[in-house]
């Protein structure tokens, strides 16, 4: 495919080559900035939907993209084969990067196994190796060291008085452990890893840095593949090593499947976990509905997923011909930019969107995405959602904010939407009475 | 109601396995669906399309006998 040339897409005198550049699509700033409630997507992003499900926008470079606000034809681009997921092969931005990054971005071996940006059929034969360790029936085998590790964090925050931040006391290293476990990977090494991969997700990153921290996180992944490859243990990465695909999978695609499971199985999790008892601090009806009927967690946890859509920039696909979608014709090459958090949120498809109603019909929601690339982990990450909120609300009686709900520091400048921290407090249980 | 599924576009999601577990399993090997009840009983019929609704593959399809 050659490298796309839309009709307003002549390189760009906007655009000189800069090696500072970054991996992100360079959106217009409206489109990134929030309003008043940290929950709602950019107004500018509603502005369009309600003109078109389908809107062009040019880009701060110059170069058009598309953006994809209506629910049903985010499920028809995810689920159409003509737009691929490899962003950085088919679309236009690498244009303005310098041949040496490019080169160094599209390096064959480090991209081997990284099946996130590949299409089928390349794409199916990686996905395959590792579903079955991520079946609903693995994860409810799983479920009690997961309740387990949750109880463990919660004993240590009651344990240090009634008040912590929870996202170092409890978001992040809960999932962040059980992602190491179910891998095998030694949570004790966590400090290689856990700076590097939120570094990697940062918007601002420049490419430069980013290939760097690549590097650091293959090395030490290579090390621990080495390592099981002579000491398998009772773990994901140990079976992948000395699994009987054929052909056999590479040192280089065992160091990109096993990065790619690590940094995706900690940084989403941990942001629905803290953005989600944030949401419901900051709706208490819907906080003390939960409390008062536990068993309405599996659907206050998909509502959850649907409301807060943490992948809040959103699913990029580059089309490989010309397709229209909506009346709107998308040249060979264009870039499409689904906006989960804005299909999420379509009253074509939802009613009374902008509201958080834990008591809301399920209904498929496009939080984990949607076609072959649908997340992995979904299952991992129900359970582990299912079992920390009804934990966090049953054991910490009072919870609360510590600080004011406009002070609360949001993930704004990262691909993940979050918080960076979220102070709470909770009722003393020992005080005497 | 006739339950037919195809084990190639399969991605494994699992959202049949958990909507509906008395008709559709996950394959412990590669994680894609089982049918376990080709022929459900109408109590099931309501979380058998709500499975097919979420399926992001199109893996699973339903036809009814005349």
């Amino acid at each position: 495919m050659a490298s796309s040339r839309m009709p307003t897409a002549e390189k760009s005198a906007l655009s000189p080559m800069r090696d500072d550049a970054v991996l992100q699509l360079p959106l217009p700033p409206q489109l990134l900035q929030r309003g008043r409630c940290p929950f709602d997507p950019p107004e500018a992003l509603d502005r369009m939907r309600a003109q078109s499900a389908v809107s062009p926008v040019m880009l701060r470079n110059g170069r058009t993209a598309w953006v994809v606000t209506g629910f049903d034809q985010a499920r028809a681009v995810l689920s159409d084969p003509r737009f691929s997921a490899d962003r950085l092969r088919h679309g236009s931005l690498l244009s303005d990067v310098s041949d040496e990054l490019r080169k160094q971005l599209l390096d064959e071996r480090l991209r081997a196994g990284s099946f996130i940006s590949m299409d089928p059929p390349e794409h199916s034969r990686y996905r395959k190796l590792v579903t079955g360790a991520f079946t609903v029936r693995r994860m409810r085998q799983l479920t009690p060291r997961i309740a387990e590790i949750v109880t463990e964090h919660i004993d240590a925050m009651l344990a240090t008085g009634t008040s912590a931040d929870l996202v170092s006391a409890f978001a992040l290293p809960v999932p962040s452990l059980v992602i190491c476990e179910l891998l095998g990977v030694p949570y004790t090494a966590r400090r290689e890893f856990q700076h590097r991969s939120a570094m990697i997700l940062r918007l601002d990153t420049p490419i430069e840095d980013f290939l760097r921290l690549r590097q650091q996180l293959r090395q030490f992944m290579q090390h621990l593949v080495a390592h099981k490859r002579s000491e398998p243990g009772d773990d994901l990465l140990s079976e992948l090593v000395h699994s009987d695909a054929e052909p056999a999978l590479t040192d280089d695609e065992l160091v990109s499947i096993a990065n790619l499971l690590l940094i995706a199985g900690h940084e989403t999790t941990a942001n629905m976990l803290a953005l989600g008892i944030f949401a419901l601090l900051e709706h208490p009806d819907q906080l003390h509905t939960l409390r008062a009927d536990p068993s309405l967690i599996n659907g206050a946890v998909e509502e959850l997923l649907r409301y807060l859509s943490i992948v809040h920039i959103g699913l990029t696909r580059v089309a490989l011909e010309p397709v229209t979608i909506s009346g709107h014709e998308i040249p060979a090459g264009a870039t499409v930019l689904i906006s989960v958090p804005e299909t999420n949120r379509d009253p074509q498809h939802w009613s009374n969107p902008g509201c958080l109603d834990l008591t809301r019909p399920r209904r498929p929601h496009l939080a984990f995405g949607h076609g072959v690339h649908q997340c992995l982990g979904q299952q991992l990450a129900r359970v582990e959602m299912t079992v920390g909120f009804t934990q966090l609300l049953q054991r910490l009686p009072g919870l609360r904010l510590a600080i004011p709900s406009q002070d609360v520091p949001l993930r704004s400048d990262m691909l993940i939407f979050g918080v960076h921290a979220l102070p709470v407090r909770w009722d003393d249980l020992r005080l005497p009475r | 109601m006739n339950i037919h599924v195809d084990p190639t576009v399969c991605i494994g999601a699992g959202h049949c396995a958990l909507r509906a577990p008395a008709v559709f399993d996950q394959s412990q090997h590669d994680g894609t669906v089982i049918v376990l009840d080709t022929q459900p009983d109408t109590e099931h019929q309501a979380d058998v399309q709500a499975a097919v609704e979420l399926c992001p593959s199109g893996a699973i399809w339903v036809s009814f006998a005349p």
